[in-house]
């Protein structure tokens, strides 16, 4: 039982990781349909942010540093997704798969130069003293960087809950979601939303990036490992609903631990891919569909 | 090769010379050619000349097996440019077939290496005592070889089945691919007593041919640039075939192809398979050329880079992808010879200014220059209705 | 469009229209300079530890010149990037040998890697030095292993396990690939022999970062320590969630096989102090030797880099080869491997002497701690070199292995 319960709270934690590094893709991929796979490298740029935090305020201001980073994380990666919007993306809307095969080219190139600017090694982000350790809650083992990671998650979801439903400026991300043109002639600016869209997505990689550095080490390869699980919980999720992506990285956090628990760790990421994909035989749509008229 | 009109999709210009269907005059279009015909035959036969004749005669031993390499990249090309170019299937896991029809064929030939009744090399540093029941029917060759292909295309029509019936397309589908790949990577790593686990699997002969000869190694040349010969007419026919018209129209317009009573899922299926079934081809050839078969060659990674191949040489064109593959590989040995680093700039770099803004890569620079030709062209009717410039971007999956 | 592709094909032609038209192995080069590669990964995931080999290996070759070469002759490095994918390795080495004509090659880490190569260089009748610790039951004529096998690293700390520690049971964590699961296999049989129990065998993917399933199991299993065979990458999040599970080093010792002082700057040694490792080398081993070495690399490199023990070993690579080449008179491949035999030399690590048998190299077991600075202390070392025997064969319990 306790054992159970252990494994059932480790899910939780998967969950809370995935929901974190899928949750800008909701808004990119889910919202507006990019697939940037430089997603990956957003989260790597904050991880690095973190680092190089540390590095400038010293070792006195580990803590200070570490939550310093998540601010200026957002708005480092959320900085990198808007010139990537404006420089490519823009000229690419209407062409998912290009826009999928050029990201992953700025990929490529990211990934490098943090390997020329950071070297190939691995860096060490410190733990502030706070996050070292843990406790035991009802037989259960519960590290504080864990417990962390998923505070960090839930209020980083309720502030995309929050700006979707709530701002202005939701409300406009959603009406060009739902109907681009009706949108642009009912006077919203689309291209400026777009934007918006894309900052706050790729800003929210890089406060998952920041979370990352708690787990392992930050080294140049530190967003790819991730960006396959983050859209396939955008894809089982249900396209830009962030309710969807909630359940869904629950859900697939849950079934990694179980089914590792009761096999082994590479097996059950197989089996969990295997899952996914005959989850979508049945909805497609994902788990929270997008209501539509279109025939798919 | 293709000429310019049938790469331009639903645009296309039946008028136009060496795809129509049989009529009038059909002897002279196909055999003879027309005009538009002659610079692609000529060409065709100039690369034939240089792959047979040049290439052999004045390459060292070392880069003819770096030309077979990439020639084996080749026929996966082809495979994406139906799949991809044609279908609009954007199969970002091609690593997968690659990898059944390469593991398929290292199973066998380490078997032959082993002899009869005797277990591969490398079960002994995994320390299994019995063959696996997996491994014995690969003793077979014939069997061997059915599977190289049957395999990879029966995975393939399988998913295909499963994925395009529920209407799975576009960024899902290559996500799924992709997904696809890395699960297959994990797999093999993971059963090492099967499959040899990172390591991969090592050969030296090849059905009977010694892969440290010279000479040998020079059948395998020839060989490899048969079967992408080969590859490459049954692509060609494909395309130029009812189904053909019939794999665009899908592409272009998914649901108006389903109203007039075609089923969209079983033209997908039909390309994605065979794309599955180059790629598995490509991927037993690779084996003997390289020597080794190993899961760094199949994830995610690796099946990205095919597809750039594709989207350099251009994605509709199966001559494209074929020079595609040549150049992206050469150039790769040669820039990462020079400079390991400088390498992944340039293929993203390479990758970014093709993909955005040339995306029908190589084969474009022919295409421009058919279609300026053809606007001063008066005399040739039909001219005006070849594609306009955009047409490639009709490369797209809904 | 075949335009593109008679471009494609003309390229190449044209490309490698300069190589010579022979492919016969290497040997002495001609001119002032003998050749030499130098193969390691410097892209991908593999970078991370070989850079800094294929470093140590220029600083050998810079030294060998600096005192006027080999035969009289200066050593050129000719480096190729094996990309962290083993095809590459072996398309290099074929490159290496046949293009460049060198006269021995330096490289590999991962097993795959030198699996991929291994029969490149005996097609080729070239030599091959191997840096790296690896799970034995190889010995290629044509290559020369200059890190650990087994018997020389996992059994001495399976020993010192059992004799210090007084350790009943184990858990064995390790990344899944080759050299763990292999490794594992022995220390079951070894284990079996000894009285000591194998309480479980987890392995994660290769790069992961999510131990906690692992740390649950580990924690039920209650073992007095665990045998960690994870690769650099995986060990920073393993053991932070050993720490966060409430199992210090006090608790619950570790030890590790593949985290040396180079894999620590990256983890943070205060994640790992306390804990042990087994190796051969380490950047404090005492001799005037290491003194020198330590220091020439780190004037080379900057001072915040370190030893390691791969790194060492990657430098006594090259040293062992040109002082064979130096006894033999020439840089044919099988007179350097006559020669190699029996050869001794004063390494940083200490006396190490070339098996002519299997061409391993004798070398000392050493325990080590980590400390809060991120070296590592010696804690117990072997009486003198270990004889190296990659395939167990005077061990009874490795029997059927």
């Amino acid at each position: 039982m306790e054992q159970l319960l252990s494994q059932i709270f480790v899910g939780l934690s998967i969950g809370s990781i995935l929901l974190l590094v899928a949750l800008g893709l909701t808004f990119t991929f889910g919202q507006m349909g990019v697939i940037n796979m430089a997603h990956g490298e957003f989260i790597m740029a904050g991880a690095y942010t973190t680092y190089v935090l540390q590095q400038a305020l010293g070792d006195g201001a580990t803590a200070t540093a570490f939550l310093l980073a998540i601010p200026v994380a957002l708005v480092v990666a959320g900085t990198m997704g808007l010139l990537l919007e404006v420089l490519l993306i823009k000229r690419l809307y209407g062409r998912p798969l290009d826009t999928l095969l050029v990201t992953w080219g700025v990929a490529l190139i990211l990934q490098q130069a943090a390997r020329d600017i950071f070297g190939a090694q691995n860096v060490e982000v410190k733990s502030p003293g706070w996050l070292d350790g843990g406790t035991t809650l009802i037989g259960v083992d519960v590290a504080y960087n864990r417990l962390f990671i998923m505070a960090l998650a839930v209020a980083a979801t309720a502030g995309a809950w929050y700006v979707v439903s709530k701002l202005k400026q939701g409300r406009r991300m959603r009406a060009v979601m739902q109907n681009r043109q009706l949108a642009a002639a009912s006077g919203v600016k689309t291209a400026s939303v777009d934007r918006r869209t894309f900052f706050l997505g790729s800003g929210l990689a890089g406060v998952a990036g920041v979370a990352l550095t708690q787990l392992g080490s930050v080294g140049p390869t530190l967003g790819t490992n991730y960006i396959i699980d983050a859209f396939l919980v955008v894809v089982a999720g249900g396209l830009g609903k962030l309710r969807g992506a909630v359940i869904a990285a629950v859900v697939l956090g849950l079934c990694n631990s179980l089914i590792e628990y009761w096999t082994e760790a590479s097996l059950a990421k197989v089996i969990v891919f295997a899952l996914i994909v005959a989850f979508l035989q049945f909805r497609p749509q994902g788990i929270v569909a997008q209501e539509t008229r279109g025939l798919a | 090769m293709n000429t310019s009109t049938d790469t331009t999709g639903a645009a296309k210009a039946a008028p136009a010379g060496g795809t129509g269907t049989p009529g009038p005059g059909w002897f002279k279009r196909r055999v003879i050619g027309t005009k538009a015909d002659v610079v692609p035959r000529i060409t065709f036969a100039v690369v034939a000349f240089l792959l047979i004749v040049v290439a052999p005669g004045m390459l060292t031993a070392f880069r003819l097996d770096l030309l077979a390499k990439y020639l084996v990249f080749a026929i996966v090309a082809v495979g994406i440019a139906l799949a991809w170019g044609r279908g609009g299937m954007l199969v970002l896991g091609q690593g997968l077939f690659f990898g059944l029809g390469g593991y398929v064929m290292a199973m066998h030939l380490q078997l032959a290496d082993a002899g009869p009744g005797e277990k591969p090399m490398f079960m002994s540093l995994t320390g299994a005592s019995d063959l696996p029941g997996l491994w014995e029917p690969f003793r077979s060759p014939v069997f061997t070889l059915v599977m190289v292909v049957a395999l990879p295309m029966a995975v393939a029509t399988l998913l295909g089945l499963l994925v395009f019936r529920s209407r799975v397309r576009g960024p899902y589908f290559a996500i799924l691919t992709q997904a696809l790949a890395a699960a297959f990577v994990i797999l093999l790593v993971g059963q090492q007593d099967l499959t040899g686990g990172t390591n991969g699997l090592t050969v030296s002969t090849f059905f009977g041919l010694d892969l440290a000869k010279n000479s040998d190694k020079l059948t395998l040349y020839f060989i490899v640039l048969a079967v992408l010969l080969v590859v490459f007419l049954i692509a060609r026919q494909m395309v130029k075939s009812r189904y053909g018209q019939l794999l665009v129209a899908v592409r272009d317009g998914e649901d108006r192809v389903r109203f007039l009573g075609y089923s969209p899922t079983t033209v997908k299926v039909v390309a994605f398979a065979t794309a599955a079934g180059m790629a598995g081809v490509a991927g037993a050839l690779f084996v003997p050329i390289v020597g080794i078969i190993s899961p760094t060659s199949l994830g995610i990674v690796p099946s990205i880079e095919m597809v750039i191949w594709v989207a350099v040489g251009g994605r509709v064109s199966m001559a494209g992808a074929i020079a595609g593959a040549l150049l992206v590989n050469f150039a790769k040995t040669e820039l990462s010879e020079a400079m390991p680093s400088g390498w992944l700039y340039a293929q993203g770099l390479l990758f970014i200014l093709v993909v955005a803004f040339a995306p029908r890569g190589l084969a474009g620079v022919g295409d421009w220059w058919r279609e300026n030709r053809d606007r001063f062209d008066r005399f040739r009717p039909g001219a005006r209705t070849a594609a306009p410039a955009s047409g490639a971007a009709a490369g797209e999956g809904a | 469009m075949a335009t593109g592709l008679l471009c494609a094909v003309g390229m190449f032609a044209t490309g490698c229209a300069g190589d010579d038209d022979t492919t016969t192995a290497s040997s002495t080069s001609g001119g002032n300079t003998i050749k030499v590669g130098v193969l390691h990964s410097l892209s991908g995931t593999m970078a991370i530890s070989e850079v800094s080999v294929k470093d140590s290996e220029l600083l050998a070759m810079e030294e060998i010149n600096a005192k006027g070469g080999v035969l009289g002759k200066k050593l050129e490095p000719v480096i190729e990037d094996g990309a962290s994918d083993w095809p590459t390795f072996a398309e290099k080495a074929q490159k290496l040998i046949s293009q460049d004509k060198v006269a021995a090659t330096f490289g590999g880490w991962t097993s795959a890697s030198r699996k991929a190569m291994l029969p490149v260089f005996e097609r080729n009748k070239s030599l091959l030095y191997y840096p790296v610790q690896y799970e034995g039951l190889e010995a290629s004529p044509y290559i020369f292993y200059t890190g650990a096998t087994t018997n020389q690293q996992i059994i001495p700390a399976l020993e010192y396990l059992k004799e210090q520690k007084k350790t009943k049971t184990i858990y064995l964590v390790g990344s899944d690939y080759v050299f763990p699961r292999t490794a594992n296999k022995e220390i079951k049989a070894w284990a079996k022999a000894n009285g000591m129990k194998v309480l479980g065998e987890e392995y994660a993917p290769l790069g992961s970062t999510e131990f906690s399933t692992i740390v649950n199991k580990v924690k039920a299993a209650k073992p007095d320590a665990i045998f960690n065979t994870l690769n650099g990458d995986s060990n920073v999040a393993f053991f932070k969630q050993l720490e966060g599970a409430g199992l210090p080093s006090s608790k619950l010792p570790v030890v590790s096989v593949s985290v040396a002082e180079d894999e620590v700057r990256g983890i943070g040694a205060s994640k790992v102090k306390g804990q042990l490792v087994a190796w051969n080398y380490y950047q404090t081993t005492k001799g005037a030797t290491n003194d020198a070495f330590v220091k020439a690399y780190k004037a080379k490199y900057g001072q915040k880099r370190v030893t390691d023990d791969p790194i060492e070993a990657g430098y006594v690579g090259v040293k062992l080869w040109a002082a064979a080449v130096e006894k033999a008179g020439s840089t044919d491949p099988e007179k350097v491997k006559a020669a190699s035999k029996g050869l001794t030399m004063d390494a940083p690590e200490g006396k190490v002497t070339i098996d002519g048998e299997n061409q391993h190299i004798y070398k000392t077991a050493r325990i080590g701690v980590i400390n809060d600075k991120g070296l590592i202390d010696t804690v117990w070392e072997s009486k003198g070199p270990i004889k190296p025997d990659p395939f167990l064969k005077t061990y009874p319990w490795a029997e059927g292995l």
